[in-house]
């Protein structure tokens, strides 16, 4: 029973259901995009998965094992989190708070060696090493964004959840955050990022799972998935797909009458 | 600013204790000797010394650690600069427990009566405010429950007030209520210690929970965080520390609000990196100040809790010119 699985989950806030029988299966080594429009549940269905949010049904088991059973540490030590809008809340410099992912590892008497090591690593890996001294809440936006995700990557996760990882970055930080992700994958890290963006989910992606109303509306291969015919379902929109240079590419024609 | 080592800084301020500590058991209307130590035991200086001065100085020290702690963890876990033990209610419950006490009078005919019924408010005010604020794990959950034991006791105090048998009585509640360290004794040490030093130990474990709340609930439960069992562990930390205190002292404010505004420049604002400076700069900053109500030339001392709220307002006012400062 290895991997990550969600069966028959259902979650209602006050009238609404906001997840309605959602069944997931996830594999190490692979990169899932879930996609769809705003209200569809994707940032609950994360809460869920990472163990924060318990569903009114159904269960989320991880190698086997309900998530609910695990310890907070045990748990934090397989799950990498990082919610849609992080939160700073005090002056504090980029090093220190990427050690905050190493919470789930340090003792009482703070971070070991091998802990610094593995922040040295996320400094790194999130390309942000030049920045490590300046105060997190002096940095744009864009900079935030991947100090905050560096934070995630200090943890050392076997299963990285991202909800809208690349808002806020710029092109080329998108780039650079999508072959972080592929690059995690192909190290055997199961990945599993929201996005609003269709065009990178359909670039950087193994497997793309779209999400309306609640419920998955398609769940497979990106060019299927995000196919004319699933995104006016979804959205609400025609579009086209066609080859680009650099791969496909998603054009949104215009909302459908 | 270059920050100075963690070392040296808690080197630096527990010297400055030890210093404070040393002047604390000289200074005074009568100037003693540190000399007088070694006086017979029957020696008006010795007697000074032993009986007034070292309870006096002791509960100093452990008020000053307990208020700065406890401002520190609560700053840390409402992620406001602004929160301090007051802020709970637990210290003005404890505050109108002991003023039941003078109300009734028992506080007259049994001393001990004063601090034991401070002690019981304060445990009273924590059942209560872990009772009001419920299973949510919210941290506005837990200030509103804290609102409304402030208001209650604070009614509570003015009902007292209002209703006061003797103008004695009222004169004994306000004095008592403007907190000081005069005429404590080993009594009083012996009474609050063990409550100062068990809700100190419990604040201490909360470093990482404080950490990991600098990213908000969901970060802090992401990195396998209960705030449910950290939100239990500072109600009864500040409970046992903050109560323990205004049961021995009065009310003393500003301490547990103003040490991590202090400390902050000299460690950082990471939160679990504050507990330990913020305790040992509350207790310098107790020292001193109730130094300086001492030496102050006036017919009647100064109450420290009256010297401190004076120097606080300052303080705030600094602290608003230079924000105005930085954001214009």
């Amino acid at each position: 029973m290895s991997g990550f699985k969600a069966s028959d989950i259902h979650v209602r806030l006050g009238e609404k259901t906001v997840l309605d029988g959602v069944s997931l299966a996830f594999a190490p080594g692979q990169v899932t995009t879930i996609v769809g429009p705003n209200g569809a549940g994707k940032s609950t269905l994360l809460t869920v998965l990472a163990g924060l949010r318990v569903p009114d049904r159904g269960q989320v088991t991880l190698e086997g094992a309900d998530i609910t059973s695990l310890t907070p540490s045990a748990r934090a030590q397989c799950i990498g989190y990082l919610p849609q809008l992080p939160e700073v809340a005090w002056p504090i410099d980029v090093r220190t708070l990427v050690g905050l992912g190493r919470i789930p590892f340090s003792g009482a008497r703070g971070l070991s060696a091998a802990d610094d090591a593995a922040v040295d690593r996320a400094l790194k890996a999130g390309g942000i090493e030049s920045m490590a001294d300046r105060n997190v809440l002096t940095l744009s936006g864009g900079e935030r964004g991947r100090v905050l995700l560096a934070r995630v990557l200090a943890g050392e996760p076997k299963w990285l959840l991202a909800d809208e990882p690349l808002t806020g970055l710029d092109p080329g930080y998108q780039l650079e955050a999508t072959s972080l992700f592929r690059k995690m994958a192909a190290e055997g890290c199961g990945v599993v990022v929201t996005l609003h963006d269709l065009h990178m989910a359909l670039r950087m992606s193994d497997r793309v799972v779209v999400l309306a109303a609640g419920r998955i509306l398609a769940d497979g291969a990106p060019s299927a998935a995000l196919s004319p015919e699933i995104l006016a379902q979804a959205y609400g929109v025609d579009a086209r797909v066609w080859d680009g240079e650099a791969g496909p590419v998603i054009e949104i024609v215009g909302r459908r009458s | 600013m270059k920050m100075p080592s963690r070392a040296v800084l808690l080197t630096g301020l527990s010297i400055t204790i030890v210093v404070l500590a040393a002047l604390s058991l000289s200074a005074g209307r009568v100037w003693i000797p540190l000399s007088a130590w070694f006086n017979d035991a029957d020696d008006p200086q010795w007697i000074i010394l032993f009986d007034l001065r070292l309870p006096r100085t002791i509960l100093g020290v452990a008020v000053g650690m307990a208020l700065g702690i406890s401002g520190a963890a609560l700053q840390g876990y409402a992620r406001n600069p602004l929160a301090d033990p007051g802020v709970l209610g637990v210290s003005s419950m404890a505050a109108l427990g002991a003023v039941m006490t003078l109300y009734l009078g028992t506080a007259m005919t049994l001393p001990w009566v004063l601090p034991v019924a401070a002690m019981v408010g304060a445990i009273i005010g924590i059942a209560l405010l872990l009772l009001l604020s419920g299973g949510a794990s919210s941290i506005l959950s837990f200030i509103l429950a804290g609102m409304i034991l402030n208001t209650l006791s604070s009614a509570g105090v003015a009902l007292a007030l209002n209703l006061s048998p003797s103008p004695w009585a009222v004169s004994e509640i306000i004095n008592w209520l403007m907190g000081s360290l005069a005429d404590r004794s080993v009594d009083d040490v012996r009474l609050a210690l063990p409550f100062i030093a068990a809700g100190c130990a419990v604040l201490l474990t909360t470093g990482r929970a404080l950490d990991a709340l600098t990213l908000g609930d969901a970060g802090a439960r992401s990195l396998g965080i209960n705030l449910q069992r950290t939100r239990l562990l500072l109600a009864v930390g500040v409970g046992l520390a903050a109560g323990a205190s205004v049961a021995v002292t009065g009310v003393i404010g500003f301490v547990g609000l103003i040490t991590p505004h202090i400390m902050r420049p000299l460690v950082g604002a990471r939160p679990g990196a504050l507990l330990v400076p913020s305790a040992l700069a509350g207790a310098a900053i107790v020292l001193a100040a109730d130094i300086l109500v001492r030496i102050t030339p006036a017919g009647t001392e100064l109450k420290l809790g009256v010297a401190m709220a004076a120097l606080g307002a300052p303080f705030f006012l600094m602290l608003l010119i230079s924000l105005r400062r930085k954001t214009v």
